[in-house]
């Protein structure tokens, strides 16, 4: 008597919980994917079809459209919300996100200000070094 | 039976300890998602450092061969399709696995597969290209970065199809049993993961190498 209302408990329980924001349906995955071809088409053809006056215009606009599609994969694929695991997976991420910030960014900072100060060199002496 | 004297003893006083079991006990699989999510977050990390390498060689041809000279981009554009297309079909996967449908998620994780394979097989023909004409991660360190780079995330790959016919076996076999469910959950969130650091490699490698 006991055991049938614990069991029907449990199975319940972890049937929500597989429900619980983890997937994602077919309209959301499909819109996912939509904004994710366009999004991959538009900086292809900037760079193919030499669209944009400047490089660096055309190296923005790639970097824009490329952090746009991370967070429409985040959202539509990996279905990450502020609310799955009490907010602790969003806590993770951004944790990840500072950290790959500071080495991605300081990386770069710390080794174009070493490269600036660097003896000049010649790609002939380049091919003879040792 | 056991269950209630479990709930029931806080009530006598003493072995609180017995519930906080019964309630991890009840809780066992539901962690599991967030420790995958953790586990991919600290594979950010690897690919982060790797970009981070690659930002800072990325420019270093050794008069060498660069990005411009050497990246196809309607290849990657083919490779990017791949992946993408395997997302999708991963999703497809996981809602036929809601509804129980067993024959429709091994379809699904099939046509995943062969995406993934065939997204393998472009790369592997990309690198053999590269090295056939002499651009081998020996020959400067713009190269070396490239190599480590895509390469890891080709491995990642690589160890992804690899799971993903381990499961179809375990599918097949076993069924849509829970435990089964729980792994196709935690490879859905490893594959879309793949995916987005495919989105920073054809960004920031590829289309920004190409231009000068």
């Amino acid at each position: 008597m006991s055991t049938e209302p614990a069991a029907a408990h449990h199975g319940h329980d972890d049937h929500g919980h597989g429900h619980e924001g983890a997937h994602g349906t077919m309209k959301s995955y499909v819109t996912g994917f939509v904004l994710s071809v366009i999004l991959t088409a538009i900086p292809f053809w900037l760079v193919m079809g030499d669209v944009l006056a400047t490089q660096r215009a055309t190296a923005m606009a790639i970097m824009f459209f490329g952090a746009v599609q991370i967070v429409v994969h985040m959202v539509y694929f990996l279905h990450m919300n502020t609310k799955s695991d009490g907010g602790w997976t969003m806590l993770a991420l951004i944790f990840t996100i500072v950290f790959v910030v500071i080495t991605i960014s300081g990386s770069l900072w710390v080794m174009y200000h070493l490269n600036t100060n660097m003896m000049p060199m010649t790609p002939h002496d380049m091919r003879n070094m040792p | 039976m056991a269950y209630q004297t479990a709930h029931n003893a806080p009530a006598g006083g003493k072995p609180a300890f017995y519930v906080t079991d019964g309630h991890e006990h009840v809780h066992a699989g539901d962690s599991t998602p967030l420790g995958f999510w953790v586990y991919l977050m600290s594979d950010c990390l690897i690919f982060a450092v790797l970009f981070a390498t690659y930002g800072v060689l990325g420019r270093s041809y050794a008069a060498g061969p660069t990005g411009a000279d050497l990246f196809d981009l309607s290849l990657v554009a083919i490779n990017t399709a791949m992946l993408l297309f395997s997302s999708i079909t991963y999703g497809f996967a996981m809602l036929a696995m809601e509804k129980g449908k067993k024959s429709a998620v091994l379809l699904w994780l099939g046509i995943t597969g062969l995406f993934g394979l065939a997204f393998l097989g472009i790369e592997l023909y990309e690198f053999h290209h590269l090295i056939h004409v002499g651009a081998t991660p020996q020959r400067s360190a713009f190269l070396s970065a490239f190599f480590a780079l895509v390469g890891t995330h080709g491995l990642h790959v690589t160890a992804g199809i690899i799971w993903l016919v381990t499961l179809m076996f375990q599918v097949r076999q076993r069924g849509l049993i829970a435990e089964n469910r729980r792994r196709l959950m935690c490879l859905s969130m490893f594959w879309h993961f793949l995916d987005v650091v495919w989105i920073g490699v054809f960004s920031f490698v590829y289309l920004m190498g190409v231009l000068q």
